[in-house]
């Protein structure tokens, strides 16, 4: 790894000023992509940023039916919080199957979403539960954030500092992990309001994506049956040793139903 | 350089470091700590764990700097001299290891899996050390191991 000046600075503006003034700045978050991109060096930061210091981006807090994720909050914490539990158990519980124990200790909810890689969990929650993404500078819908494999709307500098998820009547998460690294093979993220249904779908695709007939027929009746026979198109999809985009697009009706029938299992 | 100032294993410490050294080569190479081992060097075995500030970690996947300040326990800090801790007699006794190398991580992992769950079963036990990989054992004496650790801690 080549060197670089560490900083870590108190407040928000001290932290996008820093990145402003660096030739070639990187946000550290919890590390666990950044530190091993680093090591390969695939990236080589003259600076590195250490946003731990900055009590801005901590912290869970439940309010007007909306539940408020400071970016540098870690998974375990999201995983552990009884705020969240309360208010969306499925997002307690995708936090709590992210990676592993240690990597949750340190691995941020800001870090995931601005990292964005195609087979993380997180993009599925904030996609499904149409959560809102602060920044320093402004605030950006779900749908509008992630651009594509490994791309956000974030511009040069931008930071994210908080999370906010609306709460849905019901949600469930389920996903078919890959064995040894955890990451989502797939993962389907269904969220059901008074008037609409959302899936979101990860790990499929280059980037999340949502499944508007399988919405439109989850919202006329809510059932795993629903689902049956609405094929996802395997074309673009991603294709790797673990398994063919033919394969992936199965899952996603798979586990679509598994999410539904884990909502009816909790409703009775 | 940067200077950072710790407390490892009760002792105080403070050196002058690159900023890209890792926690992981800090701890070995300069403390001469050299219980915590590098397994994979990309944060996927365990090998490397240990705790700061109370938190299981991978210390190859944090900086040095970023443990400025904090209170870090590595496998040589976890009993005192001349005695084992009761996790650690548990892997000795239920013959939880084979050549060793994975243990320090997955003994101070399944420390800190008991102290967050005293009296876990053998599902949440496999599912708490799923961050740490054994290339000998199976796992089977390893999960053995640790609920016979956790009922020791809870005595």
């Amino acid at each position: 790894m080549h060197d670089f000046s560490y900083l870590r600075p108190k407040t928000l503006a001290e932290a996008v000023a820093a990145f402003k003034k660096s030739d070639d700045g990187r946000y550290l978050a919890g590390g666990q992509t950044v530190i091993p991109v680093m090591k390969q060096r695939l990236a080589s930061p003259s600076h590195v940023i250490d946003l731990a210091a900055m009590p801005e981006l901590k912290g869970i807090a439940v309010m007007d039916g909306m539940v408020m994720i400071g970016a540098m909050t870690r998974h375990a914490e999201v995983a552990a919080s009884k705020d969240v539990r309360g208010a969306i158990p499925a997002l307690a519980r995708l936090a709590g199957g992210i990676g592993d124990p240690q990597v949750r200790n340190r691995g941020t909810i800001g870090g995931s979403i601005a990292n964005n890689d195609p087979a993380a969990d997180y993009p599925a929650a904030v996609v499904g539960l149409n959560a809102t993404i602060h920044t320093d500078r402004r605030q950006i819908a779900a749908e509008d954030f992630f651009t594509g494999l490994f791309d956000t709307a974030l511009q040069e500098g931008e930071l994210i500092t908080k999370v906010a998820f609306p709460k849905p009547a019901a949600a469930a998460y389920e996903k078919f992990e890959h064995p040894a690294s955890r990451f989502a093979l797939v993962g389907v993220f269904v969220a059901r309001t008074k008037s609409a249904v959302r899936v979101a779908v990860t790990g499929a695709g280059s980037c999340v994506f949502r499944v508007p007939e399988m919405e439109a027929a989850l919202t006329k009746s809510f059932k795993p049956e629903s689902v049956k026979g609405i094929a996802v198109a395997a074309d673009g999809l991603n294709s790797d040793i673990h398994g063919s985009a033919e394969y992936r697009a199965h899952l996603v009706g798979v586990l679509a139903a598994r999410a539904v029938a884990r909502m009816a299992d909790k409703a009775t | 350089m940067p200077r950072i100032s710790l407390t490892v294993n009760g002792k105080p410490v403070a050196h002058e470091v690159e900023a890209r050294t890792l926690l992981v080569q800090y701890l070995r190479e300069t403390l001469r700590l050299t219980g915590t081992h590098v397994g994979c060097d990309t944060s996927q075995c365990g090998a490397c764990v240990v705790h700061v500030d109370g938190v299981a970690v991978k210390s190859c996947a944090m900086f040095a700097m970023q443990a400025d300040g904090a209170y870090v326990t590595t496998i040589e800090g976890l009993a005192p001299a001349g005695k084992l801790h009761p996790m650690q007699r548990a892997f000795h006794e239920n013959h939880g290891l084979q050549c060793g190398f994975c243990t320090p991580g997955m003994v101070m992992a399944s420390v800190a899996l008991v102290k967050g769950n005293p009296d876990p079963t053998d599902a949440e036990v496999r599912h708490g050390l799923e961050g740490n990989l054994c290339r000998c054992t199976g796992y089977q004496n390893i999960v053995k191991a640790v609920l016979a650790g956790a009922k020791a801690m809870r005595a």
